[in-house]
């Protein structure tokens, strides 16, 4: 068959996964500070030409590439060339880290301290750390963590000291350095700081660019960033930014290595720390800014059991493969390549390109824990009304299920076989009993206050209801990804009244194009993931694809069924934002106004039971549903004047999106691709 | 050594012409060879035209029946290889070269090191050519008929069509070794002079015959591979015969001289003269005035004398529209785009160079070796580029990497004295242990330098103080001088590896300064990539050297080889990684050649090359001057 072919050799990123080991189990048994003070001798670089920071500062001020731009800015503002200079050294001096190894020896100390109280274990994939020590002796390498939480940058250079490998250098917001103390501790175990939002700055920019090539280049350490840009407050993977994947990719690109390996990350929590913090952020509870005295009042989560971390270093993909065939090298003959230029078309499509693959096999190696399957249970079971819970044995058939089926679809799902079923469900309610209740044999979310109820107004408590679902909700979409093409079928074929495979594939393709900033959706794949989808589903016995048409079979309801009501959350709250934009949305809806207008409105509708889908609330995937809108065009955004950042709605085009959304409009004409 | 040149001005002399003799090498000087300088008419233009051309051939190295002196499946001369004797040491035959003759006790270890390679592992060559596996020929009697008639020498015997059927790619002479033959010309002819060819062109023009020019057979591009799709008759046009000094104008410092002229014999005729040109490619043993034309070469003294394109003043082709040649012998004009540039480089697609004007300088009155020891490859690059940068680059400059600086090493000649060898110990000592130079990378610069004696040390100090500033050290006239032997024996080696399991070639390209590092760290690791990714079971040899400066970049010379064993299509596999090797190079903002040409062997990236419209200037071109494809060689376009 010929989807099966695509899908097996759909994406070289994908392998047979590796096993684990826990590197709590040995700091539980040695001394810690015998720990952090052993030999650290990592492997480093062939090519390395060793450096300290300071010099390596006076390679960037003293590139070619920033005294160009130093000499334009000159001459288009009329500053003198030593002032700019010295305005670079302060950027340089501003973001620069200071990576000492007695910094991290004394957060290997603190941290192996912490992380034993607060996790039961934190595993590793060995071999990935293997591949890693040869990688990083060969290329020049760039880690590509997934973004979950604080922990993940502390938790990396933790591991890599652990296995005694070269610390990295990690880019970090510049909000961290409002920790005063925090941050130059951050600094000297290596993090450098970017500002967030440096528009149009070029010298920032070549500051920031050549400090990162330059160190990579010179195999100094390897850079450590993350592709998504913030912490995912949802767990879904976040659409990549491109900017920093850009600056490294450009040493290859240019010829500068012959080689850059990334190595994607997963690390997935079994409870994340900032569980109901992300929930009130989402809601719109404004989030607390990052201060010293802050983290200290975080230490009461230091009593809690926070469940197991599992870090998989994935294969490391080498840019020059990703590359291959895809990018005329050749376009950098023609200019110096020290002059800054804007990446042609070319090159921003394979960077983004080659993003959503990174992230992707970010997704693919993060590790899902029963609860997951639970979770996303448990909330279609609340949203289809069912008040008193589902009884404990019906919730583990479903699960055992989910689990088949899961794995069926390749998630990477950690459960323990040789534990019964009934057991492996209980002991995940119990670490979660925060959000889920147990009594009488029934289970359900937690959503009533366990404290006799403080007069609330109805708002307040959907709120705090809300805060429950999204946290929930936060574990359900960790196993999307496994689901979402297939999620995305199923609606197609559920929408469409027929069988026929290019009015599906069309549904499909508009849901799909619909989504694709909500979801891991690699741009210009459709066809392929419509493919992946047909196979996943066919392998399942859910369907038969024949030429021209796609069959549900007797078997394949049950699955559709789950499958469409993962997606309808979505959809529902895709639709609702359509229609606030049509209905409520006055002449000057600016973007500010749009959340709270939006929340508003839901709040309004939830209440009247208008809407049954608690998790719309979420400002994640209103302003993922507003950035489709714009990018459809049925939106758009004025600049300039007074207008700035008002909203400008297509009323029509808006309207004609919400009805086909809601399967009441055929999709309109096939998109682009066609099978 | 030889050339230590302290000396009275005769002694300079000596040196001078001793240097040319070790290049040119060896030849027993021709006793009398006044004639060749006259300005001979050509002989077949009378009746009587197969007479007397033996005496033509005196003093010149190339005879019509090559395969009498020269390897039909190999490299040079039949009397010169390396071999491994019966000790098992290495050992260099014959008494051509100053190698000639030597036991290389490094040699060994060297190879089976650097390759895996091992003496007991040995793959015979197929020793006579199986003319029975040799395609008759298909002749076109009627331009065999008017042929005979005009008295022009030719053949069909089967060693001299095979000789003409390849170059010196490392497909070819595996093929060879092989006894396998694929297409060869159907028949050789010996023009003796410009009208010869004339005529030659005519019929062919006439017959509808392929014509190939053949010069001195070097190519390294698969130029004169016959297109196997070729359904004429092809006549192999080999121009040894028209090898004579026509004049020489001591006024303008010009010599005319016939096309075919092997570059040995050019300049040692000239420097009788008190001239040289100062055309040196590596090839200049065997390769022709003609072919440096056709192939637009460089020597390694460009930085005097410049390329072939600065050298050429006039020059006369056969066409099949006519014979096309400017009117005057002025130094530079301003008529419209150099019809010269239409010549050069055009690889025998367009018709036959038959005689050329060429700039000539008196010999040089002082010249002097010397080498470099830098640190590391960086620092190498850096002092060439600062070299460039200040215009004082002498007649040579070579900066080779570690593993070339290894393998001269391993090159050298067992020494006789004990004082010699003591003295390498020495300062091999100095080096590593006292400047603290890592022997693993450390590389290697050779320089020669030529001129008036006081300019020439002036120079030099020059030189050396740049290279200082660079971490450079003075490493004597010896460690140069060797290096650039090598370049002359490099070829015979490839033989022996061949003999062992192991093949390999160069190839060159030319890069802007600022990317020369760059492209050769990229192409090195590119192909020792590839070779790993072709299941190639032992590390190949990568190694590059920078061998010519330019104000805006430099040329740069790659070697692969590889041992392979295992291998069940090894010339399949070598040949990916060459082409993976081109593309690196491409990628890299190098060009597609510097000076070996395209020929069929590159031609799939002309058009990126010189873009689409290059490409359709150039067919135009030879859709005019050659409408029926007389000359199909098929190279280039």
């Amino acid at each position: 068959m010929a989807s099966k072919a695509v899908y097996s050799h759909r994406d070289p990123m994908l392998k047979k996964r590796d096993d684990f080991e826990d590197i709590l189990e040995e700091r539980r048994n040695t001394s810690d500070l015998r720990y952090a003070l052993r030999c650290y001798t990592p492997a480093l670089y062939k090519g390395l030409t060793p450096c300290t920071a300071s010099q390596l500062k006076t390679m960037v001020l003293q590139s070619d590439q920033l005294l160009y731009v130093i000499n334009q800015v000159s001459k288009e503002t009329g500053t003198a060339t030593d002032e700019i200079q010295s305005e670079a050294e302060a950027i340089l001096e501003e973001m620069a880290h200071r990576l000492q190894l007695s910094t991290i020896r004394f957060f290997a100390f603190t941290l192996s301290k912490i992380f034993k109280t607060l996790f039961r274990s934190i595993c590793v994939n060995e071999e990935g750390i293997q591949r890693l020590q040869q990688t990083i002796q060969e290329q020049p390498v760039v880690l590509l963590p997934s973004h979950r939480s604080y922990m993940d940058f502390l938790l990396m250079s933790y591991i890599l000291y652990t296995y005694d490998l070269a610390l990295p250098v990690i880019a970090a917001g510049m909000d961290f350095m409002g920790m005063k103390i925090v941050g130059e501790m951050l600094r000297m175990s290596g993090a450098f700081f970017i500002r967030r939002s440096f528009g149009g700055d070029k010298l920032y920019w070549t500051v920031f660019s050549e400090y990162v090539k330059i160190m990579l280049k010179n195999g100094f350490a390897p850079v450590e960033f993350f592709l998504e840009g913030t912490r995912s407050r949802t767990a879904k993977s976040l659409t990549p930014k491109l900017g920093l994947l850009n600056i490294v990719m450009d040493p290859f690109l240019k010829g500068e290595v012959f080689d850059i390996s990334l190595v994607p990350v997963s690390i997935s929590y079994e409870r994340i720390l900032e569980e109901a913090l992300y929930a009130r952020e989402l809601l719109g509870v404004p989030k607390p800014k990052e201060s010293t005295s802050g983290l200290f009042k975080a230490r009461k989560i230091l009593s809690e059991n926070y469940g197991s971390i599992h870090v998989y270093f994935g294969q490391p993909v080498s840019a020059r493969s990703l590359a291959e065939g895809r990018v005329d090298r050749s376009q950098f003959n023609l200019t110096p390549r020290h002059i800054p230029r804007k990446p042609s078309e070319g090159i921003q499509d394979f960077v983004n390109d080659s993003a959503f693959r990174l992230v992707r096999s970010q997704e693919e190696n993060m590790v899902l824990k029963p609860w997951v399957l639970l979770a996303a249970l448990l909330l279609q079971n609340q949203a289809a009304g069912n008040k008193l819970g589902v009884l404990v044995e019906d919730l583990t058939e479903q699960a055992v299920w989910l689990r088949d089926l899961s794995r069926q679809f390749g998630a990477f799902l950690h459960w323990p076989d040789h534990i019964p079923p009934s057991r492996v469900v209980s002991s995940s309610l119990s670490l979660h009993r925060s959000l889920v209740r147990v009594s009488e044999g029934r289970v359900q979310l937690n959503l009533e206050p366990g404290f006799p109820p403080p007069a609330m107004t109805p708002e307040e408590e959907l709120l705090s209801k809300a805060v429950v679902v999204l946290s929930c909700a936060s574990y359900r979409n960790q196993v999307l990804h496994v689901f979402i093409r297939a999620a995305l079928l199923a609606s197609a074929i559920h929408s469409v009244a027929g069988s026929r495979k290019q009015e599906i594939f069309n549904a499909f393709s508009f849901l799909r194009n619909m989504f694709s900033n909500e979801f891991i959706l690699r741009p210009g794949a459709e066809v392929q993931d419509f493919e992946e989808a047909c196979y996943l589903l066919v392998k399942s016995a859910v369907l038969q694809v024949h030429q021209q048409e796609v069959l549900v079979t007797d078997r394949g309801h049950r699955t559709l069924a789950f499958l469409t009501s993962i997606l309808d959350p979505f959809v529902q709250g895709y639709q609702m934002v359509c229609r606030f934009l049509c209905e409520e949305a006055a002449e000057s809806l600016t973007e500010k106004q749009f959340v709270p207008g939006v929340r508003k409105f839901f709040i309004k509708h939830l209440l009247t039971g208008g809407l049954k889908y608690v998790e719309v609330l979420s400002s994640d995937l209103q302003k993922n549903a507003l950035a489709a809108l714009l990018r459809l065009g049925a939106v758009q955004k004025l600049r300039g004047g007074a207008d700035e950042g008002t909203l400008k709605v297509n009323t029509v085009m808006v309207n004609s999106l919400e009805d086909t959304l809601g399967g009441k409009l055929p999709t309109q004409k096939p998109l682009a691709a066609r099978l | 050594m030889a050339s230590n040149s302290s000396g009275d001005e005769s002694g300079r002399h000596q040196t001078a012409r001793h240097r040319l003799s070790v290049i040119a090498g060896h030849l027993q000087r021709p006793s009398d060879r006044n004639a060749a300088l006259l300005a001979v008419d050509c002989k077949a233009q009378g009746s009587k035209p197969n007479v007397k051309t033996s005496d033509r051939d005196e003093g010149r190295t190339v005879p019509r029946r090559r395969q009498e002196i020269m390897k039909w499946n190999g490299w040079g001369y039949s009397d010169s290889r390396f071999l491994f004797n019966k000790k098992g040491q290495a050992e260099f035959t014959g008494k051509r070269y100053r190698l000639s003759g030597m036991i290389i006790p490094g040699l060994k270890d060297w190879m089976e090191g650097t390759f895996g390679a091992n003496l007991q592992h040995k793959t015979q060559a197929t020793p006579v050519l199986n003319t029975s596996a040799v395609q008759p020929p298909m002749l076109n009697e009627a331009f065999v008929e008017e042929l005979k008639s005009t008295g022009i020498p030719f053949s069909h015997e089967a060693e001299d069509r095979v000789f003409r059927a390849h170059g010196h790619c490392l497909h070819e002479i595996f093929a060879l070794r092989d006894g396998k033959i694929g297409r060869v010309p159907d028949m050789v002819v010996w023009p003796n002079c410009h009208n010869d060819v004339v005529k030659i062109v005519e019929l062919a023009c006439k017959h509808n015959v392929c014509l190939i020019p053949y010069g001195g057979g070097t190519s390294v591009s698969s130029a004169l591979e016959c297109p196997p799709e070729e359904t004429r008759s092809i006549v192999s046009l080999d121009t040894s015969q028209m090898n004579r000094i026509l004049w020489i104008d001591e006024k303008n410092l010009t010599a005319h001289v016939e096309s075919g002229i092997v570059g040995q014999d050019l300049e040692r005729l000239l420097n009788e003269s008190g001239y040289c040109t100062g055309h040196e490619p590596d090839s200049m043993e065997f390769s022709s005035l003609g072919g440096w034309v056709a192939t637009r070469a460089s020597g390694m003294k460009k930085n005097i004398y410049g390329n072939i394109e600065d050298l050429v003043v006039h020059i006369k082709m056969v066409t099949p529209r006519g014979v096309i040649e400017k009117s005057c012998q002025g130094p530079r004009m301003s008529t419209g785009p150099d019809i010269h540039h239409f010549i050069l480089g055009s690889e025998g697609t367009l018709g036959v160079v038959t005689e050329v004007t060429i700039k000539i300088r008196p010999i040089p009155e002082y010249q002097k070796y010397g080498s470099v020891v830098f640190p590391n490859f960086e620092q190498g690059v850096a002092c060439l580029r600062e070299v460039a940068r200040q215009r004082c680059a002498p007649a040579s400059i070579r900066l080779m990497d570690n593993e070339q600086f290894k393998f001269g090493h391993a090159l050298k000649p067992q020494v006789s004295s004990i004082f010699t060898s003591f003295l390498d110990g020495l300062k091999k000592f100095y080096i590593t242990k006292f400047k603290g130079f890592d022997p693993n990378r450390l590389c290697v610069a050779t320089l020669l330098f030529e001129g008036a004696r006081e300019k020439v040390l002036q120079h030099e100090k020059q030189v050396y103080d740049i290279a200082a500033k660079f971490g450079g050290l003075a490493a004597g006239e010896d460690n140069g001088q060797r290096g650039y032997m090598l370049t002359f024996v490099i070829a015979y080696l490839r033989d022996l590896g061949m003999d062992y399991y192991v093949i390999g070639e160069s190839f060159e390209t030319s890069v802007p300064w600022d990317r020369v590092l760059d492209i050769c760290r990229n192409v090195k690791a590119r192909i020792i990539r590839e070779c790993k990714d072709k299941g190639v079971q032992f590390p190949p040899l990568s190694t590059c050297r920078v061998t010519q400066t330019y104000d805006a970049g430099a040329c740069v010379y790659f070697y692969f080889a590889f041992n392979y064993r295992g291998l069940s299509d090894p010339v399949h596999v070598y040949e990916q990684v060459e082409h993976a090797a081109r593309e690196e190079i491409l990628a890299n903002g190098g060009s597609l050649s510097h000076h070996h040409g395209v020929g069929k062997l590159r031609k799939e990236w002309m058009r990126e090359t010189v873009s689409n419209v290059g490409v359709g200037m150039l067919k135009s071109v030879k859709d005019y001057v050659d409408p029926n494809n007389i000359f199909g060689n098929r190279n280039l376009l």
